[in-house]
């Protein structure tokens, strides 16, 4: 099964950096974010440090939702997604394959992002490098998978663009909580310690449950 | 018949609410700490407690009618979800009510209050999501699926008062607390709201479960005559 997941995760990896029409859609939509929030509040004043981490995952909350929304879109043309589904890959292999794609494309649009938000807004977002990473895995994960799994849910419908967030935004707010939080306390150089890991602990509590979940119930909403 | 034990029902939990209210406002006495407005919570606890249980109905007709390919189930759960939202609705506006009196404002961002909103949130979603499916096999396992994610907010929404240390008030029924927290005058007042409201829940969730039915019916016969149409036309 795993296996399988590799392929689907290279095929997807491979059709989006041959394109990369999602991806620079998404970096785009992001830097021009970026800019959109020295315009809301003084960008050179110390209160920016409380709300780095609430900035930053409204951010790739958002630019996540646009690059998810591809990964079953991306199928459709040729009806390869029925192809997919009528294959040997089971539906789970095809979720977590395009799970782990959709991570890596986030995770780069943060690689982009997380530089140019120090340098814009003066942050030195990087005192802590492993733990923003770790921070960064799990709440991208959480995005990826909980967007994957409801973009199976909405490919077929008119106002999918629309859907997927007004669905997904309310199911991942307590990842992005625990994200932004956790971004607040490494953007000021603060190990999160005692009191503080209990976000940790709900960020990897979610992804457990819900990537049960997803995986359970992917067959249900893809192959009937 | 079974309209008429229907109208029963619903009449008597009609009464029964105007009987409750009688209680709680000439016989029951004003809390101490809050006064009068403590009586809203007659109807703030018991609508949460419908709606959750609507929810749990909805959940589980939605497992089922995914696992086992049943539409009825399915229709089920959509009638549950919305009577169940329409309480979610009820709780929400007298909670505010009670906040905007004891604490000075309408809302606070608490993580009970947050999660309320998170529920009502997610189930309105389920509920565009199915207007927007036109063919009944899809609308039932997408709806469903997404039912069933939904149900998880619900849990949280019940115990964030234990996880959290919220400005929303901590446990105070005794099945909880193991008593001492409420007057046994008050709690009992609490239940028999609660009876009234379930009674109403029921009727509400036939009626609307023998709409979605009808509905399904309509449906059905849609599909049947435009097939044949199509078979005269080809034909």
């Amino acid at each position: 099964m795993l296996r399988m997941s590799w392929t689907i995760f290279l095929k997807d990896v491979r059709m989006e950096f041959r394109g990369k029409e999602a991806l620079n859609a998404s970096l785009a939509f992001a830097l021009v974010v970026l800019i959109l929030f020295s315009f809301a509040f003084d960008p050179t004043s110390e209160q920016i440090r409380e709300i780095t981490g609430g900035l930053l995952w409204i951010l790739f909350a958002f630019s996540g939702v646009l690059l998810v929304n591809r990964s079953f879109v991306r199928e459709q043309s040729n009806d390869c997604l029925d192809v997919l589904l009528v294959s040997k890959v089971p539906a789970s292999s095809l979720l977590l394959g395009k799970t782990m794609a959709n991570l890596v494309f986030i995770l780069l649009v943060e690689a982009v992002c997380l530089p140019v938000f120090s340098v814009l807004y003066n942050i030195s977002m990087f005192q802590l490098p492993l733990w923003l990473l770790g921070v960064c895995l799990l709440a991208s994960w959480a995005i990826a998978i909980l967007g994957t799994a409801f973009a199976a849910m909405t490919v077929n419908l008119r106002l999918r663009e629309l859907m997927l967030p007004v669905m997904l935004y309310p199911m991942i707010i307590p990842a992005l909580a625990a994200a932004m939080y956790l971004t607040n306390n490494i953007a000021a150089g603060k190990v999160p310690v005692g009191d503080d890991l209990i976000w940790v602990r709900l960020l990897v509590g979610f992804n457990v449950i819900f990537t049960t979940l997803s995986l359970g119930l992917i067959d249900t909403i893809l192959v009937d | 018949m079974f309209d008429k034990i229907l109208f029963g029902v619903g009449a008597a939990s009609g009464l029964y609410l105007v009987r409750n209210l009688y209680t709680m406002l000439m016989v029951l006495p004003d809390e101490a700490a809050q006064g009068m407005i403590y009586r809203i919570m007659f109807f703030h606890i018991p609508s949460w407690w419908t709606c959750f249980i609507c929810f749990f109905i909805a959940g589980a007709a939605s497992g089922y009618s995914i696992a086992k390919k049943n539409f009825r189930a399915d229709s089920l759960a959509v009638a549950a979800t919305e009577v169940g939202l329409a309480f979610t609705f009820v709780g929400l506006a007298t909670g505010m009510i009670w906040a905007k009196i004891i604490w000075g404002i309408w809302w606070t961002w608490d993580a009970r209050l947050t999660w309320a909103f998170i529920t009502a949130l997610t189930y309105a979603a389920y509920l565009m999501m199915r207007n927007m499916i036109p063919d009944p096999n899809e609308r039932m396992r997408v709806s469903g699926a997404l039912n069933v994610f939904s149900f998880a907010s619900v849990v949280i929404c019940y115990k964030a008062i234990d996880w959290w240390r919220t400005q929303h008030p901590g446990a105070v029924m005794s099945f909880r607390t193991g008593g001492g927290n409420i007057d046994p005058a008050m709690e009992g007042m609490t239940y028999q709201n609660l009876f009234a409201f379930l009674m109403l829940c029921l009727v509400l969730v036939t009626v609307r479960l023998r709409q979605e039915e009808s509905l399904r019916t309509l449906e059905g016969m849609r599909r049947l005559a435009f097939t044949r149409q199509r078979i005269a036309v080809l034909g």
